[in-house]
């Protein structure tokens, strides 16, 4: 089961799970998904040690998708 | 970690800044010598003037050379604040973001981080030590450390889910990471250690060591 989730004040938060072939869940994320872009979200994809890819369509087969808010320098 | 397919898009809030390279960092990284170079002398030049032209003036000369050494420990100082830890927020929010961020890096990684709050990570620009409100960069060979104020913009966030963004927006891009973070200091990492405090210290001590392997 892939999961989106968005760091906030709480740690995290799940806001979607789907399962590849669901498309009730699948559809439900994506709509989720596209929420959380128009609130001024970026989304990431974990690659492991090293390497992360910003997506902006959400990655159906990816495990994880997070949710960054943008930063700035200090 | 170089070869970009996104640009981070945070690069469109600083539209007039270079991309940050290689050889831009060796530049700056020289400019920024220049600058204390140009700061210091002076103050040093009239100390030794002084102390000539009449030995009267030595303890004024004293006070010169008191200014010449402050200044780039002023500057080092301020680039230490970027690594310096903030009182941390309520336990369980904690607790998850910390969570979040050990799944994020590898066990040593994960140590580090323990110990001293700062993520290692190697890049294509250098050895990276990331914190809650900004990085430091060591350069390869481990003979320049610089040092960027950056963070996520809202302060409420647990401080795992603080470095979580820096280290995703990191590896997303590390170019546009260096461009969009404001450089405090650039400089000798043996200047910057000094004014860190002890777990910080020992982070560096192991950037440092990495940096030169490479």
């Amino acid at each position: 089961m892939s999961r989106l989730i968005r760091m906030d004040q709480t740690g995290h938060t799940t806001l979607a799970e789907w399962t590849a072939g669901d498309r009730a869940s699948e559809e439900a994320a994506v709509a989720a998904f596209r929420a959380e872009l128009d609130q001024g979200y970026f989304a990431v994809v974990s690659q492991g040690e090293g390497h992360a890819e910003q997506v902006r369509e959400l990655p159906l087969e990816a495990p994880v998708v997070i949710l960054r808010r943008p930063i700035a320098g200090g | 970690m170089m070869a970009v397919v996104d640009p981070l898009p945070e690069l469109a809030s600083v539209y007039w800044r270079p991309r940050a390279t290689d050889h831009r960092l060796v530049r700056s990284g020289r400019l920024w010598t220049l600058s204390a170079v140009a700061h210091t002398m002076p103050l040093i030049i009239a100390a030794v003037a002084l102390g000539l032209v009449n030995p009267v003036t030595v303890p004024v000369g004293l006070a010169l050379v008191a200014h010449a050494w402050a200044i780039p420990e002023l500057y080092a100082a301020r680039g230490a604040n970027v690594v310096r830890r903030r009182p941390p927020s309520s336990g369980e929010a904690e607790r998850v973001a910390l969570g979040l961020l050990c799944d994020l890096v590898g066990h040593s990684s994960r140590e580090l981080h323990g110990r001293t709050g700062l993520v290692l990570e190697r890049g294509g620009l250098g050895t990276w030590l990331v914190g809650e409100a900004g990085a430091l960069l060591v350069r390869p060979g481990g003979h320049r450390v610089n040092c960027y104020c950056v963070k996520v913009a809202d302060a409420s966030m647990p401080r795992g889910d603080r470095i979580a963004h820096l280290l995703l927006a990191l590896r997303a891009d590390e170019a546009g990471f260096a461009t969009v973070a404001n450089l405090a200091f650039s400089g000798a990492p043996w200047r910057l250690r000094r004014r860190l405090r002890q777990p910080t210290r020992e982070a560096l001590d192991i950037a440092v060591k990495a940096a030169r392997k490479r």
